[in-house]
């Protein structure tokens, strides 16, 4: 099963090293990861990206809570959620591709954030599939480079992690 | 304003600390200083790190109280990771100061500089580095805070050199609070409940407890329990003393070196108590052959992640020992009745006493079980009792009859080799009278033999009961068994004289070849030589193995006996 686990943590030199060493010492899965300080500075947020059975879905959560530095730990896919990613795709632009850039960008509601002659960067935001999506959809060869957050996500209505 | 340093020193006061292990050098100079212009501190010159380590371990084990080890940076801190390893698999609470180099040095690549947060990170339950002399006093009360308190286990504090020298107000704080940390104490009563009721229900229960009882200070409150309830105990290897060994409610130790009545209680009750451990591997063998048994399990734990981690529990209940049984046992004060088929389960339990499991061939030669014995006699069964890891570490926790939590002294978890000399310091440091043995090898002796220079420094009187068989015993026990007898790299040809070496360091060395000297020596050693340290080197039968045994990958029934070979 999949899921995305929110973590506050203390904004502290070495928190991350913390969650990423225990993830790989315990022999847990990460898909992606993103971290950054919340409207508290001495905050962090973290979003880690996962697979896992239940049992190692509870483990996982158990173990995070235990670091000293954690402060809350959810399992935002336990409940309705809403999960965003932000792409930068750098794609070949020349001739008759141009064009059909152009036209995928706006098919998938991305947006051309900058142009040079032979290359456009779009930037694409939404679920995770959405994404790959777009990648599938275009012509491999055409793709020169893709950036990717990973997912971010919060749980909807009165769901909220704060301290 | 006073130096970093000193504020080192006077956080140590302030936490009651009354001794340190350790190692001065170039990044700790500062603190040593102001070491030196004391006395309510004591410090150990250990004379390796690891040993620092270890003896703060076993200082913490034996009096409840955290240990302490000093090191400086590099290669100082690089020593100390076996022995925090040791500790953090063990929950023992232990707050190591490492020095640093200084901060603008840090990532320089500077002589015995070493990334300290980032080596121990994985073996600690916390660590820290200090940037600010402002944040010295505040840190090392977290630290002690933190190793204390919740499942215990060791905190590193990396102080950089320029901070102990840096002056600044000292004021230590009385309380801590951090909102990442907050340990739940008491039991859910809902669950408390729920586990009582099932245990009015049991019809062949058990009792199964850890270490957690001893760290918790619980032993008094587990054999109220157990006397109310009148079930069968059984100890994991950590948790020998938490119940008294000589009652007669305790079926022995359980596991892969566990008694035949204690490995089958466990496997075929109904119900199981855990209390205050963690059904690792050693102890129920193979998952999947443990949970081919239907059963209910009430797990009592302070750390969640211990539950539901191996085996599945029904009524999990959060929360430190002490205070659940204490909770339990005011439930149980009305109208609280056990099932009367708890009795036809004692005649099953009686019957598998009858194995004598623990029964062993006499031979011509000194057999280590028999040295055991003839300790627990000549101590009257109270002393404390450290050890190394091997056959030795067995024969220990099988025949020495632990009354007392805290007298039983070994790496567990981690299966240290070489913690037994010091650890057999840090007991002494901390309980200057008592009587300590202990039990090693003559593998794992060597592994920190150089402390017996420690030793007579301080006047540390550990009797070290040297079981020497010429080989690393359990090693050379599954190459008989799993390997066809190649016994490959599993002996040792050229090891020293023991007696001499013992003289050599000072102390009184006794070689003992035959069995009818076994007590006589023992006695010798712990009445005329009561002060000094002397290393009894006993020559044993080398072909004596650990039974009853289960097999790795084996289920806890499919128990190997000494007959059966």
């Amino acid at each position: 099963m999949r899921h995305i686990i929110s973590i506050l943590i203390e904004n502290e030199s070495g928190a991350l090293s913390r969650v990423a060493g225990l993830f790989s010492a315990r022999g847990y899965n990460i898909e992606s990861l993103t971290v950054a300080p919340t409207e508290d500075p001495s905050l962090s947020r973290m979003t880690i990206l996962t697979w896992g059975s239940d049992d190692v879905l509870e483990q996982i959560t158990k173990q995070l809570n235990k670091l000293v530095d954690v402060v809350k730990v959810v399992d935002l896919s336990e409940a309705p959620h809403v999960e965003r990613e932000l792409m930068l795709i750098k794609v070949r632009a020349t001739g008759k591709d141009r064009e059909e850039m152009k036209r995928m960008a706006d098919i998938f509601r991305g947006r051309i954030i900058d142009v040079t002659e032979t290359a456009y960067v779009i930037e694409l935001t939404g679920a995770s599939s959405k994404l790959d999506s777009f990648i599938a959809a275009l012509d491999a060869g055409l793709i020169l480079e893709t950036v990717r957050t990973g997912v971010c996500g919060v749980g909807r209505g009165d769901r909220i992690l704060k301290v | 304003m006073i130096s970093g340093a000193e504020i080192v020193i006077r956080c140590l006061q302030e936490e009651k600390v009354d001794c340190v292990f350790g190692y001065p050098g170039g990044s700790v100079l500062h603190i040593y200083d102001a070491l030196f212009k004391q006395e309510q501190v004591k410090h150990i010159l250990v004379r390796h790190e690891q040993a620092a380590v270890h003896a703060a371990d076993a200082y913490s084990r034996s009096s409840q109280k955290v240990g302490v080890a000093l090191v400086t940076s590099g290669p100082g801190v690089t020593n100390t990771v076996t022995g925090i390893a040791t500790a953090y698999m063990d929950s023992i609470p232990m707050v190591v100061l490492c020095g640093q180099v200084p901060t603008a040095y840090i990532g320089q690549d500077a002589f015995q500089e070493c990334d300290t947060v980032g080596i121990t990170r994985p073996c600690v339950k916390h660590n820290f580095l200090v940037k600010d002399v402002k944040d010295l006093a505040v840190t090392i009360k977290k630290a002690f805070h933190i190793a204390a308190t919740g499942r215990p286990g060791p905190v590193v504090v990396d102080i950089p050199k320029d901070i102990t020298a840096q002056m600044c107000d000292f004021e230590y704080p009385k309380s801590i609070q951090m909102r990442s940390y907050n340990p739940v104490v008491k039991g859910h009563l809902g669950q408390i409940k729920k586990a009582v009721q099932m245990l009015q229900e049991a019809k062949r229960p058990i009792i199964y407890t850890g270490g957690g009882v001893i760290l918790s200070d619980a032993s008094d409150k587990l054999a109220q329990l157990a006397r109310k309830l009148d079930f069968p105990v059984t100890n994991t290897l950590m948790g020998l003393g938490g119940y008294p060994a000589t009652d007669r409610q305790f079926v022995g130790m359980l596991g892969m070196h566990g008694t035949f009545e204690a490995n089958n209680a466990m496997h075929y009750a109904d119900v199981i108590l855990a209390v205050g451990a963690r059904f690792d591997d050693r102890v129920i063998g193979n998952p999947e052959h443990f949970g081919g048994e239907k059963r209910r399990v009430i797990h009592i734990d302070i750390d969640p992640s211990s539950i539901s981690k191996r085996v599945k529990v029904d009524v999990p209940i959060v929360g430190n020992v002490a205070d659940v049984l204490d909770e339990m046992l005011k439930l149980m004060d009305g109208g609280f009745k056990t099932d009367p088929e708890v009795a036809d389960w004692w005649k099953q339990i009686d019957e598998w006493r009858g194995r004598k499991s623990l029964a062993y061939r006499q031979s011509e030669h000194i057999m280590p079980q028999f040295v055991v014995e003839k300790l627990y006699e000549v101590t009257g069964g109270d002393a404390f009792v450290t050890s190394d890891v091997g056959q030795h570490q067995m024969f220990a926790a099988q025949y020495y009859k632990f009354d007392k939590p805290r007298r039983w002294i070994n790496s567990g978890g981690l299966g240290t080799m070489g913690v037994g000399l010091p650890y057999g310091m840090g007991v002494l440091m901390a309980n200057p009278d008592a009587q300590v043995a202990c039990i090693t090898g003559e593998g794992s002796i060597q592994m920190c033999i150089q402390e017996m220079s420690t030793c007579k420094q301080y006047g540390l009187p550990v009797k070290i009961i040297n079981l020497n068989n010429g080989m690393l015993g359990m090693v050379r026990q599954w190459q008989e068994m799993f390997y066809s007898k190649r016994y490959s790299q599993s002996y040792v040809t050229s090891l020293p004289d023991f007696v001499k070496l013992a003289e050599a360091y000072g102390h009184v060395g006794m070689k003992i070849e035959r069995p009818e000297d076994v007590e006589p020596a023992l006695r010798k050693a712990f009445t005329e030589h009561k002060d000094d340290l002397v290393f009894m080197d006993f020559i044993i039968d080398p072909a004596a193995n650990v039974f009853p045994m289960v097999a790795a990958g084996k289920g806890l029934t499919e128990m190997i006996l000494a007959e059966e070979l």
